[in-house]
């Protein structure tokens, strides 16, 4: 993985600084309370319903064995014990101090880690796929691109103040495990006809109170011209994004008022006019790469015998390695799911003890790495088949062994009315609520892939509108109604779910839920999962059960 | 109002001028009132003249005067609306050899943002001068020696510092 040298570290340095300034400015009435908002959001601080947040970037979803250690010891110094890790591959908390939100930078700056541009009107963390480097599908690992992104969006003079937030996600391989659809910009790594590796980049994608997926906007963008091409994009977006209305703000609204043809015409005719150089030059580029090298893999046999026997001997770990283990392109090796969605927990959330021991199993058996999944999960990327049992033994005795990986319970959800103050109906309960019916592993294992995704309101942080079944949480007149939509897919066949109709109450909204898999499970055939039945069978045949009984 | 730049605070040798008043010196126009003068600025050495532009003025109306005023001034209606970031950069890009000015409540926090665009002043409200005075500005002048970007004025790209720390 990446590691900061010293003038990476310094930029983190002086921009824990810069923040210890501004606090201090803001104090002293230097600032104001409107001119502190965007640079603290900047420095990833939003005041919530209850406190401040921090989110902590981990740029695309990857951390060593000492980062994640810091983490824990910082939810236990500043926090209250435990982290929230998001669908943008981050890391919040939730119960900060204002006047320490300095201190903190200062430990994460220790470790190469910030908050810089978790939050505010700028180019937020690039995310990626979690099997990055590793899934045996992929054309080139993605990271790449990530920390050229990475570093080319860190505090851009030009866009720091753009009109609204702006989210990257790159994938290396056509099954897309990164959304890169329902992003502001995605891009997909290619080939093309002559095997030249490069980009087709996708634009004006999105969810929130507009949900829409992104357009081609280049097919086939060779490798070099990549930080010029995003440049070209962002200045068509910062100089003619909308400004009258925050909700209409994003790019992906220009890109549906002008439409995609005039928004590529005016982003090819900047591309073609920019002057001076925008990319760092080879040396640098290859620097960059050295770090996503393959790592030295021990040579192992494609199979073995001991993780087999292992499996037929404890029907728990054989649940656990058919639904969180994933195959790796090295030989012997595999990579594995932590899921963080145990039946009654918050999704997301670990202690400090729990991530102290997914620290100690990367530092041991994942040649020190983790990544975090836009599911709200972290992935051990570099397992041998070998160790499986004791890492699973290891997960199990923290509580980290929910054989759920895409299941119904492997629920996203926002942290709605409970902590945020925008929300207006609750979600992490439903989520809950939703696990404790459908726990019986041996059920969630007959239902198959199913995504349930919450959110507690219309700006939709928890991604309703990409699930197979989603679930928005409303206000009707004081009374918390959730509305349901069907057949959303955040992947390669990425589609925004319709809605079934009528709202349910938060009473009746599981029970609903139940009547939906029911019906799919009547009506399925065989090896049918849910999003494939519903695209077959179209709103109707699930409406139908639905609203009979009411 | 105030005017600083990277040295500090700096006299305004520039009169800003209303529509059809006579010129001064040097003045600073309005970009419609320049376009409506028209043979009036004819005989006149270029330099001597600036432009006040908004920061969603279409960028074709600007294409005439580059290379040629000896200032533009674009505006910033509030720190948080960053169009003029753009629009300052293409300036640069496109050639634009005069003073390029920052005009409205930009914040000291900004000032490196601003000269990574290629702005060399900045003028601000007198109470926000007030509130931010320069030492402020000075102490992000410094922050400007650090960035991942390449090719911005007045500081070296941190590709780049490596490449040196290496050899």
């Amino acid at each position: 993985m990446y590691r900061y040298d010293e003038f990476d570290a310094a930029f983190v340095k002086a921009r824990a600084g810069e923040f210890r300034d501004q606090v201090a400015r803001r104090l002293s009435g230097a600032l104001t309370e409107d001119e502190f908002k965007p640079l603290r959001l900047m420095n990833g601080l939003y005041l919530q319903l209850h406190a401040y947040m921090l989110r902590v970037a981990i740029p695309y979803g990857v951390l060593n064995g000492a980062q994640m250690r810091k983490l824990a010891e910082i939810s236990e110094t500043y926090d209250r014990g435990y982290g929230h890790f998001t669908t943008r591959q981050n890391i919040q908390f939730n119960w900060p101090k204002l006047k320490d939100a300095p201190a903190i930078l200062d430990e994460l700056a220790s470790v190469g880690m910030h908050a810089i541009q978790t939050s505010g009107n700028c180019i937020r963390n690039t995310t990626t796929d979690p099997f990055a480097g590793v899934a045996p599908d992929e054309i080139e690992d993605p990271r790449a691109t990530c920390e050229l992104i990475r570093q080319w969006s860190s505090l851009h003079p030009e866009f720091t103040f753009l009109g609204r937030k702006f989210k990257i996600a790159v994938t290396g391989a056509e099954a897309d495990r990164a959304a890169i659809r329902v992003h502001d910009i995605g891009i997909q790594i290619v080939r093309s006809e002559a095997g030249e590796t490069g980009y087709r980049i996708f634009v004006g994608g999105g969810l929130g109170r507009t949900p829409m997926i992104g357009k081609v906007v280049r097919e086939f963008l060779p490798k070099p011209d990549l930080l010029r091409y995003l440049e070209a994009c962002l200045r068509i977006y910062n100089l003619h994004g909308r400004r009258d209305n925050k909700y209409k703000a994003r790019i992906k609204i220009l890109v549906h008022e002008i439409g995609i043809e005039a928004y590529r015409d005016e982003v090819e005719a900047e591309f073609a006019s920019l002057a001076g150089t925008i990319s760092p030059d080879a040396e640098e580029e290859a620097r960059i790469a050295a770090y996503f090298a393959s790592p030295e893999y021990a040579a192992l046999a494609e199979a073995s015998a001991f993780y087999e026997r292992a499996k037929r001997e404890d029907p728990d770990f054989a649940a656990w390695a058919r639904r969180n283990v994933h195959p790796h392109r090295a030989p012997g090796y595999a990579a594995a799911t932590i899921s963080l969605k145990p039946i009654g927990g918050a999704p997301g959330d670990a202690t400090a003890e729990q991530m102290r021991a997914m620290a100690e199993i990367a530092e041991r058996h994942s040649l020190d790495e983790l990544r975090v999944t836009h599911e709200q999960n972290v992935v051990l990327p570099h397992l041998k088949l070998d160790d499986l049992p004791i890492v699973w033994r290891k997960l199990k005795a923290q509580g980290l062994d929910a054989p759920n990986r895409g299941l119904v319970t492997d629920i996203i959800a926002c942290p709605g009315l409970d902590y945020c103050a925008l929300a207006t109906a609750r979600s992490i309960p439903v989520a809950q609520r939703i696990a404790e019916r459908f726990a019986d592993p041996t059920l969630q294992e007959r239902i198959g892939p199913l995504s349930i995704k919450i959110s507690g309101c219309i700006n939709a942080c928890g991604h309703h509108h990409i699930a197979h079944i989603g679930v928005l949480g409303l206000d009707k007149a004081g009374v918390e109604s959730y509305q349901l939509t069907l057949g959303g897919d955040a992947t390669e066949t990425a589609a925004i779910g319709e809605r079934t109709g009528p709202g349910f109450s938060y009473e009746d909204v599981v029970d609903a839920i139940e009547t939906l898999i029911g019906a799919y499970l009547d009506r399925r055939e065989p090896g049918e999962t849910f999003l494939q039945c519903y695209r077959r069978l179209g709103m109707e045949a699930f409406k139908e059960p639905l609203y009979a009984a009411a | 109002m105030p005017l600083r730049d990277g040295t500090g605070p700096i006299p305004d040798d520039w009169t800003k001028v209303e529509p059809g008043a006579p010129l001064a010196a040097r003045s600073l126009l309005g970009l419609a009132d320049a376009e409506a003068r028209g043979a009036e600025l004819g005989g006149i050495d270029p330099r001597s003249l600036g432009l006040r532009v908004a920061n969603d003025a279409e960028r074709a109306r600007l294409l005439p005067w580059l290379r040629k005023v000896g200032l533009i001034a674009l505006a910033f209606p509030s720190f948080a609306d960053g169009r003029a970031f753009s629009l300052g950069r293409w300036l640069r890009e496109r050639g634009h050899e005069g003073r390029l000015r920052a005009e409205g409540p930009v914040i000291a926090d900004q000032w490196p943002h601003l000269r990574g665009c290629g702005f060399d002043e900045v003028e601000i409200p007198e109470a926000l001068a007030a509130r931010q005075p320069e030492a402020q500005w000075k102490a992000a002048e410094a922050r400007i020696a650090l960035g991942y970007q390449v090719g911005r004025p007045g500081r070296q790209a941190i590709s780049a510092a490596r490449r040196e720390a290496r050899r």
